[in-house]
């Protein structure tokens, strides 16, 4: 304990840390389980089924399997940077999350006061930036040390796309920080508190509904999702920049782009939809609104009562049996959530995900709907549509600004 | 030895083994990796002094931004190994003395300021936190000039290439 006591911001720093890597491992897990699933619905098929209920252990078997797999690396390959991309690649990834709040409520750990996020910085947007646009690199690099030719064409796409693409990702965002004036996350969420006329909620996609179109756009091509998955193309390129990687390397590139839709959709959750802001206005106790601090508890619990319903009368009967305990738990936690300490804290958090869900859910909806770009096609909308669109906003915004300062 | 001094210790060790590495790399590859390393351990030194904002452009600007294109057109040309030359003559007879004298050069500065820190004592002035705020007033006022030549400078830049790109179609 006296470790503790001498540094308890360190000490606090390594829990959140922990508990984070902990949830974000197992979000990106069942991220895949999720996009599969969806995926499958939308082209009407099943998707995972036979590993666990509905395959909800699929994610698990997937991981399990990567680790046995034979770990190939070419023997052209240029060995240190071979083995360094995919560590760059997933590290990076990670790493931007570290910067993402989740709530305005700080929660007390070990008798330290401490914020929902691991490392709040007032510059923490373009620090943000910054670490992701590094990113390239584990993909670039990837494609070039593999010494082979699918690879490189892919690392050489996906290099002058995300180049590309991250102009107009970045300066679609500015509009939104010169509304707030601030780099810092919070200071932008808070700007965004408040309501028009006592009901439209003053997040920043109202304003700035060309810069939230042009981020979305853009960030998906960051990410090197559907319709901009030229990099990783399998009807051109194999599989593109990770042609050559097997078994857990593989594993790790595909984590990172996982953790990188997370950090985007994150992102746009915090700077277009008013980040952990309820939608409705403020439950002042006694006011009307006052019902909204129970959604959280209301939504696990009826989640729960159809997990025990769909449970009992599914045909598996592994999920006879795992979906009515799950229930349960949903409904235990969600009566938690009903307790005058946890209501306040849960609230934030609670609004934040349920936005980057909605977000994660149409990057899913867009990869099982959209076709694929052709390249040339990509760079032409890339420079001659997205980025004039993009400074457009960015110049009406500023003139606002502006004549708002005058006046 | 506080945390910092740990900090700042590893990362100027990274700095100058970073910098060793580009000039020894044979592969242009590693040379350009190894200046990336350079950039990084730079941005975390300018942490240490409380510009978090300066940093955060180091690696925003120089190594997202630069290295990467610089990385890029490296894989586009498909540059191989380097050969290497031992000392031409113009280095062996004007590169070593010069090298030499900006050792002791820096190494004279560097123990002369130090003395005179050293004889002010307490003069030392800790970090001061530079708030982005204070950074774009100078930068707009103070610094308008230089800050508006330095982009007329890259627009000619950019004209330059198109010219060039222009003439090859």
């Amino acid at each position: 304990m006296d470790f503790v006591t001498q540094h308890p911001v360190l000490v606090v720093s390594i829990i959140k840390i922990a508990i984070a890597l902990f949830v974000i491992m197992t979000a990106l897990a069942y991220l895949t389980w999720f996009e599969r699933k969806v995926v499958a619905r939308i082209q009407s098929r099943w998707g995972p089924y036979w590993v666990g209920p509905h395959g909800l252990l699929q994610p698990l078997a997937d991981g399990i399997k990567f680790l046995f797999k034979e770990d190939i690396v070419p023997p052209t390959a240029d060995k240190v940077t071979y083995l360094l991309a995919p560590f760059l690649a997933l590290a990076l990834a990670l790493t931007t999350l570290a910067l993402i709040p989740i709530g305005p409520a700080s929660i007390q750990v070990l008798g330290q006061a401490t914020q929902l996020v691991i490392s709040h910085s007032p510059v923490g947007l373009i620090l943000l930036f910054a670490i992701s646009s590094m990113g390239v690199y584990g993909v670039a690099l990837a494609g070039w040390s593999s010494n082979s030719k699918y690879p490189l064409l892919g690392g050489l796409r996906s290099s002058a796309q995300m180049i590309s693409y991250e102009v107009s990702l970045t300066l679609s965002v500015v509009g939104v920080l010169l509304l707030a004036g601030s780099f810092d996350f919070y200071d932008i969420v808070g700007h965004q508190a408040g309501h028009w006329v006592h009901f439209f909620p003053r997040w920043e996609i109202i304003p700035q509904f060309l810069g939230f179109i042009c981020y979305l756009t853009a960030a998906i091509a960051e990410t090197n999702r559907v319709p901009f998955d030229l990099p990783e193309a399998e009807t051109e390129l194999v599989a593109g920049f990770h042609t050559e990687y097997s078994s857990f390397k593989f594993a790790m590139f595909f984590m990172a782009e996982y953790a990188n839709m997370i950090t985007v959709s994150c992102l746009a959750t915090l700077l277009f939809l008013g980040g952990w802001l309820s939608p409705f206005p403020p439950p002042e106790a006694g006011s009307a609104w006052h019902w909204q601090l129970y959604l959280p508890a209301a939504g696990l619990i009826i989640g729960g009562i159809a997990l025990i319903i769909g449970g009992l009368r599914s045909v598996q009967w592994n999920a006879k049996a795992v979906f009515p305990v799950l229930g349960i738990v949903c409904i235990g936690v969600g009566y938690l959530c009903t307790w005058a300490s946890v209501m306040p804290v849960i609230q934030g958090p609670f609004w934040f995900l349920g936005k980057v869900f909605l977000l994660l859910f149409f990057y899913v909806w867009a990869r099982g709907t959209l076709p694929r770009f052709r390249y040339d096609q990509l760079m032409a909308f890339g420079w001659k549509f997205l980025l004039p669109l993009s400074l457009i906003n960015l110049v009406a915004t500023g003139l606002v600004v502006v004549l708002r300062m005058r006046s | 030895m506080s945390v910092a001094m740990l900090v700042f210790i590893a990362c100027g060790v990274i700095a100058v083994l970073g910098a060793i590495g580009l000039i020894l790399a044979r592969e242009p590859v590693h040379s350009a990796l190894s200046l990336v390393l350079v950039m990084v351990a730079l941005a975390v030194l300018y942490l240490l002094l409380g510009a978090a904002f300066i940093a955060a452009i180091q690696i925003l600007v120089y190594a997202g931004a630069i290295m990467v294109l610089f990385v890029f057109v490296i894989m586009l040309l498909n540059a191989g190994v380097e050969v290497r030359t031992n000392l031409s003559r113009m280095a062996r007879w004007l590169g070593i003395p010069l090298a030499i004298v900006f050792l002791v050069e820096m190494a004279y500065s560097l123990v002369h300021e130090y003395g005179q820190r050293a004889a002010a004592a307490g003069a030392v002035a800790g970090p001061v936190a530079a708030s982005t705020h204070d950074l774009s007033v100078k930068l707009f006022t103070e610094f308008v000039l230089p800050f508006e030549l330095t982009s007329i400078l890259i627009l000619i830049a950019i004209l330059g290439a198109l010219v060039l790109a222009k003439k090859e179609a």
